[in-house]
């Protein structure tokens, strides 16, 4: 199979899921001897290119390479659909973003740095969406359940990785209040998550 | 506590240079609802103090304690008087921020320099929360699928990648029937049958009417006086008689009368 081929049966089949495809789900597309992943990944590399004037785009989210609406003609393919997005609440952003900076974290977690009770509904929507899930429990009394991120969410924002999420703000900073913080770090705990471990375990 | 409004005395609705206005003008009305609004935009206590220190741009590193939660307590008071449910964390806060005010207003000894500030715990929630409340907003604006987002796809011919329907094969089938034969049998043993037994005893009186060299109209042998069950329960009689042999019917013409009598 030449190079071509290759690049044309994974446009083919990028076009026609419904979903990311993997550098593994699209080398399973090929008879033995497969493809090496290094030539997947350059035959991508050139439909990427190819692609470069066109109104769709290959991009790569978190479960693997997909072809999307280039940016600047979003807004109207948007019109397409007379619904609105939903618009999320910034109780469910707040409790999402701390699920994707701090996981994994129990919802007694959450509920003490946003300092107001998480309500069901918002972990419900987030598990219904499949944007989070449970993976473990703490080892303290009553095993809180622990939540983190998954690929569903990285790429419902278009995101390949973790990393990609807009920084946390760096704590602001001053001498004397920096020492005493630092002793209290010293005396129980520094992360914020440690200190809520031990709180989560008190509770 | 000490906020709030005195609950005696009529409260008036805001004050026009100085003066209690206590009706509301009937010509610029704002609806009270328009207020709980603005308060339940709050996302708990730690944004509600964050609000408040922001708004004055104050170095949340020093926060003036005491005025802060003169104003805390303030909107904690509104929130009450306009009968909003006010979540027990508000009420936390409050007691917490008296408790930091009251151990400042305490001289702390120069020796003990593990003292920390009491108000180091709050700046720490208040930043970190502060933080989240940042990137969440970040979150927020980042473009997802259904709003800035459009994964593309084409349609597939149809019939490709459709699995192909299973073939039945004539054993399965069988074997199917089989089993469904099974739990018939299974079942017919647990069936109460009590209509056989009136029509047995009515076959024997049918039979008892009829005779082998006369015949008798098939009319004559139901009693309508016994109602829709009685003749239902005969004309079963005459079907079961039938078909054992035991009865012949005899019919001339078509639609002509039926005649009964007993086999020979």
């Amino acid at each position: 199979m030449t190079r071509d081929d290759i690049a044309k049966v994974l446009e083919a089949a990028l076009m026609a899921s419904d979903r990311p495809l993997s550098l593994d789900a699209l080398r399973r597309l090929f008879d033995e001897p497969a493809p090496a992943r290094d030539e997947l990944r350059a035959a991508l590399e050139g439909l990427r290119e190819a692609y470069a004037e066109r109104a769709v785009e290959l991009v790569e989210v978190a479960s693997g390479y997909r072809f999307q609406v280039r940016r600047p003609w979003a807004a109207r393919v948007a019109r397409l659909w007379e619904e609105k997005p939903q618009r999320y609440s910034r109780a469910l952003l707040e409790t999402l973003a701390l699920i994707a900076y701090r996981q994994p974290i129990t919802r007694g977690e959450i509920e003490e740095i946003r300092g107001v009770a998480v309500s069901s509904q918002i972990m419900r929507t987030l598990l219904e969406r499949g944007w989070v899930r449970v993976v473990g429990h703490r080892e303290v009394p009553g095993r809180p359940a622990l939540y983190a991120t998954t690929r569903a969410f990285l790429d419902h924002f278009g995101l390949a990785r973790l990393e990609e999420l807009p920084p946390l703000p760096e704590v602001k900073d001053l001498e004397q209040l920096e020492a005493r913080l630092a002793e209290v770090a010293s005396t129980g705990d520094v992360a914020p998550k440690t200190l809520e471990e031990a709180q989560d375990a008190a509770v | 506590m000490s906020e709030a409004p005195p609950a005696d005395a009529p409260k008036p609705l805001a004050r026009v240079r100085g003066e209690p206005l206590l009706e509301p003008p009937q010509d610029l009305y704002i609806p009270p609802d328009a207020l709980e609004v603005f308060l339940e935009a709050f996302e708990g206590p730690l944004d509600l103090l964050l609000y408040l220190i922001r708004r004055q741009n104050l170095d949340i590193l020093d926060i003036p304690i005491a005025e802060i939660t003169r104003q805390y307590m303030r909107y904690v008071a509104l929130m009450k008087a306009l009968r909003l449910e006010l979540a027990a964390e508000y009420l936390v806060m409050a007691a917490m921020l008296a408790e930091i005010k009251s151990r400042m207003l305490l001289p702390r000894p120069v020796e003990e320099d593990d003292e920390e500030d009491p108000r180091a715990e709050l700046v720490r929630r208040l930043q970190e929360y502060e933080r989240i409340k940042v990137v969440a907003e970040a979150l927020g604006e980042l473009p997802r699928v259904g709003r800035e987002l459009w994964p593309a796809r084409v349609a597939v011919p149809e019939g490709v990648g459709e699995a192909p329907a299973p073939r039945v094969t004539l054993q399965d089938l069988l074997a199917a029937m089989a089993a469904v034969l099974e739990r018939a049998e299974l079942n017919r043993h647990h069936r109460i049958q009590r209509e056989p037994l009136s029509v047995r005893a009515r076959m024997g009186e049918v039979l008892a009417a009829l005779g082998t060299d006369r015949f008798t109209e098939f009319t004559r042998l139901f009693d309508p006086a016994e109602g829709r069950g009685g003749v239902v329960v005969t004309f079963l009689a005459i079907l079961e008689l039938l078909k054992e042999g035991l009865i012949e019917l005899i019919q001339n013409e078509p639609f002509g009368p039926i005649h009964v009598k007993k086999s020979a």
